[in-house]
């Protein structure tokens, strides 16, 4: 796993004074009438790695390809380092791309592929060919150097693809689904790679995935994309703990959404009462909403204590239910409970101990179960 | 390229299922099984034996005919292998016929002319061509099989026909000498009948699909991410189209060539009707061989020499080709 970053600690985006390195400015991308990108505006900073994390379709590779350079905005502006990229073609950005289909070129061996970066620039040969061999060294392709692209493997090509974008040591570089065609191993491997690879380099990484698992491993902040906009933008414990909508909370993780109404609100905590739940929500932070608005609390399957007895304390933040069923996961369990009104709810545990050890104490099937949660643990959301 | 699903492979299973079922399809398949043959070997074995028997039949017969000598009569030529007695065959090889091939410097350069007749074309029909069909395949969709049925249209006429209208568009009274005496840019006609530009001319025109449509199909399922990929990594469009286009589009211009370079080396009717008395090709030397002198030992030994001459390309196409086939798959 990735380890938190310098940069990630030092927060450039809450700093207003920070000059982002690329500004995204209300930009637009229609093709015919269809809107593939709405209104999108951003502020990513020198060294990130800024993740784009959306559905299928939602607008993340054409992003991707106005930063580039291949598509020019319908409506809006982008700057990079400071200049506006309005008109500037490709091949004059300081940007490299690694494409989702990786676009190699059949006609090159491994090696020439790598190098045709440097190439363009008029590198001289010996640098070239020195530059080339350490990158190859470093995605573990040399003994393929004399390879065409069809004869390597998907795992092969992705990192291929990698290398020939990386080459030239871009200030920004653009990585759609980086990680796709790779083993879970390979996966977390080269993700340790990339994030080194940031830390020696310098570079500002967009990352498209939509692998969210992915997302908060790379990410020193992501931007949620649904239907070509921008929903959210935070680091990945923001986005996990604070969604500020119920794509959001729905998208990231899995989630407990329940409808209710407010029905006390107060700057430092409100209660809403929730049909679903047969109960009330006690919740520890303020919202801004007017009174009896319909709004969603959204409750982490893992922040649900499941227990026998009857927890201590008042009404709110409890509620009775039968187990419906267990998963078996190994290094947990997910419970699925149905409460007394018919809704199921979902509450991961932690295996802590062994299931054998257990078992005679062990939560089963049909049993009577309360679940509680801390005041601190649900989220309200207005959308 | 991955096999578009859908009804027509439902169709094919559909059939497929069909004819497994159907009796007789079963006993002559296990049959075949027994000796070996699957119905691949079949699809592609009886084509191929079709195609060997009759390019091999015409070409031993002619074979034959140009080892042996001139004689007055019908045929108008020796018999190679004769009953010396009712026991002994005689074989009479003749190979002065391609003695005097070498010797006779008209069938040098009508060979030569040809050659360079031929390579001109393939080179003027490429670079028409090319541009043409890169225009065609990066044209949308919509416009692109209108274009491409524009391309092919000529072929629904007689090629005889097209040619023969040459003649109309090139001779003294043509439209465009009109329109220039009348716009006073010429004051007298100019004809280009019976002249080596008005051969270019006319293999150009009747070859130029030939050229295009290969062009076209390798252009068209280019991937043009790969040239977004050579922009991104700093290469200008111009530099793009010489590393990536072109070397990716060698398949489509050999292929190309090839089909306009090897019929043109052997072209008859077009110098026979646009050229001049001095455009010497070697279609035009057979024919007169054949027709004109009735020497057809000789004549065949021009139409062996050059079927020679076009296997060295095909030969080199092929080779090229299997290359080609470990870079693309
Ligand atoms: N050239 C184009 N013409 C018309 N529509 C397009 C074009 N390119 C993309 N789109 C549409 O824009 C939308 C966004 O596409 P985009 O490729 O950005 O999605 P994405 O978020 O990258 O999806 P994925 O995760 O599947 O790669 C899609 O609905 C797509 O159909
Ligand atoms: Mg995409």
């Amino acid at each position: 796993m990735a380890s938190p970053r310098p940069e990630a600690r030092l927060e450039p985006w809450k700093d207003p004074a920070a000059e982002p390195y690329v500004r995204i400015e209300k930009v637009t991308k229609k093709f015919g009438d269809f809107v593939a990108v709405h209104q999108v505006s951003l502020k990513i900073y020198r060294g990130e790695i800024f993740c784009l994390l959306g559905a299928s379709g939602c607008g993340k590779t054409t992003l991707l390809r106005m930063l580039a350079g291949f598509e020019q905005p319908s409506e809006g502006r982008i700057w990079i380092d400071g200049t506006d990229m309005t008109g500037i073609p490709p091949y004059e950005r300081p940007v490299n791309m690694m494409f989702q289909s990786y676009a190699l070129f059949p006609h090159m061996t491994v090696e020439q592929n790598v190098a045709f970066g440097l190439k363009q620039d008029g590198v001289p040969k010996a640098e070239i060919r020195e530059r080339v061999a350490a990158m190859l060294d470093l995605v573990k392709l040399t003994p393929f150097a004399g390879r065409r692209p069809h004869q390597l493997s998907g795992g092969q090509r992705q990192r291929v693809a990698l290398a020939r974008s990386l080459i030239k040591q871009p200030k920004l570089l653009l990585l759609d689904e980086p990680l796709g065609a790779l083993d879970k191993k390979l996966r977390e491997h080269t993700q340790f790679e990339l994030v080194n690879l940031q830390e020696k380099l310098g570079v500002t990484f967009v990352v498209v995935t939509h692998d969210q698992e992915e997302a908060m491993t790379l990410a020193s902040r992501i931007g949620v994309m649904d239907h070509g906009e921008i929903v959210q933008v935070g680091t990945p414990s923001d986005i996990y703990e604070y969604p500020n909508s119920r794509f959001v909370a729905d998208f990231i993780g899995s989630v407990n959404l329940f409808e209710g109404t407010l029905i006390e609100d107060e700057p430092d905590y409100v209660r809403v009462s929730a049909a679903e739940l047969g109960g009330t929500f006690y919740v520890s932070h303020g919202v801004s909403a007017p009174p009896n608005a319909t709004v969603w609390v959204a409750l982490r399957p893992e922040k649900i204590t499941i227990s026998r007895e009857q927890p201590a304390g008042d009404e709110d933040n409890r509620v009775q239910g039968v187990v419906a069923e267990i998963a078996y996961l190994g290094d947990m369990s997910i419970y699925l409970v149905r409460l007394a009104t018919g809704r199921t709810v979902r509450i991961t545990q932690p295996n802590i101990r062994r299931q054998a050890a257990v078992s005679a104490e062990r939560i089963t099937w049909d049993e009577e179960v309360w679940l509680s949660w801390d005041a601190a643990s649900p989220v309200v959301v207005t959308q | 390229m991955v096999a578009q699903g859908g009804p027509s492979t439902l169709f094919l299973a559909g059939l497929r299922g069909w004819i497994r079922a159907f009796g007789p399809y079963r006993w002559a398949s296990d049959r075949m099984k027994d000796w070996g043959i699957g119905g691949r070997t079949l699809v592609i074995g009886i084509p191929y034996l079709w195609l060997l028997l009759f390019f091999l039949v015409p070409f031993i017969i002619v074979f034959k005919i140009s080892l042996s000598d001139v004689r007055l009569g019908m045929p108008p030529y020796e018999p190679v292998i004769q009953w010396v007695d009712s026991q002994v065959i005689g074989i009479r090889m003749n190979l002065a016929n391609y003695a005097f091939l070498f010797e006779d410097p008209l069938y040098r350069n009508a060979y030569l002319n040809s050659i360079k007749v031929a390579a001109i074309s393939t080179l003027l029909c490429l670079l028409i061509g090319y541009p043409l069909a890169y225009g065609i395949a990066r044209t949308g969709a919509s416009w692109r099989n209108l274009l491409l049925l524009l391309v092919m249209l000529p072929f629904w006429t007689s090629f005889l026909l097209r040619v023969y209208a040459w003649i109309g568009l090139l001779g003294r009274n043509s439209p465009f000498n009109q329109l220039l005496l009348s716009l006073g840019i010429i004051d007298q006609p100019i004809s280009l009948l019976q002249t080596d530009i008005a051969v270019y001319i006319g293999i150009v025109y009747s070859y130029l699909p030939f050229m295009v449509l290969p062009l076209y199909a390798n252009l068209e399922k280019m991937d043009i991410t790969l040239l977004e990929a050579a922009a991104d990594l700093g290469c200008r469009p111009t530099k793009a189209f010489l590393t990536i286009t072109l070397p990716l589009s060698m398949p489509g211009i050999i292929a190309g060539s090839l089909l306009v370079f090897i019929p043109a080396v052997g072209e008859f009717v077009i110098p026979a009707l646009l050229g001049g008395p001095d455009s010497l090709m070697i279609g035009r030397v057979l024919w007169e061989e054949f027709f004109n002198n009735r020497d057809w030992p000789v004549a065949s030994a021009v139409a062996i020499a050059m079927l020679l001459l076009l296997v060295v390309p095909i030969m080199w196409f092929q080779y090229a080709q299997a290359r080609q086939v470990g870079v693309h798959r």
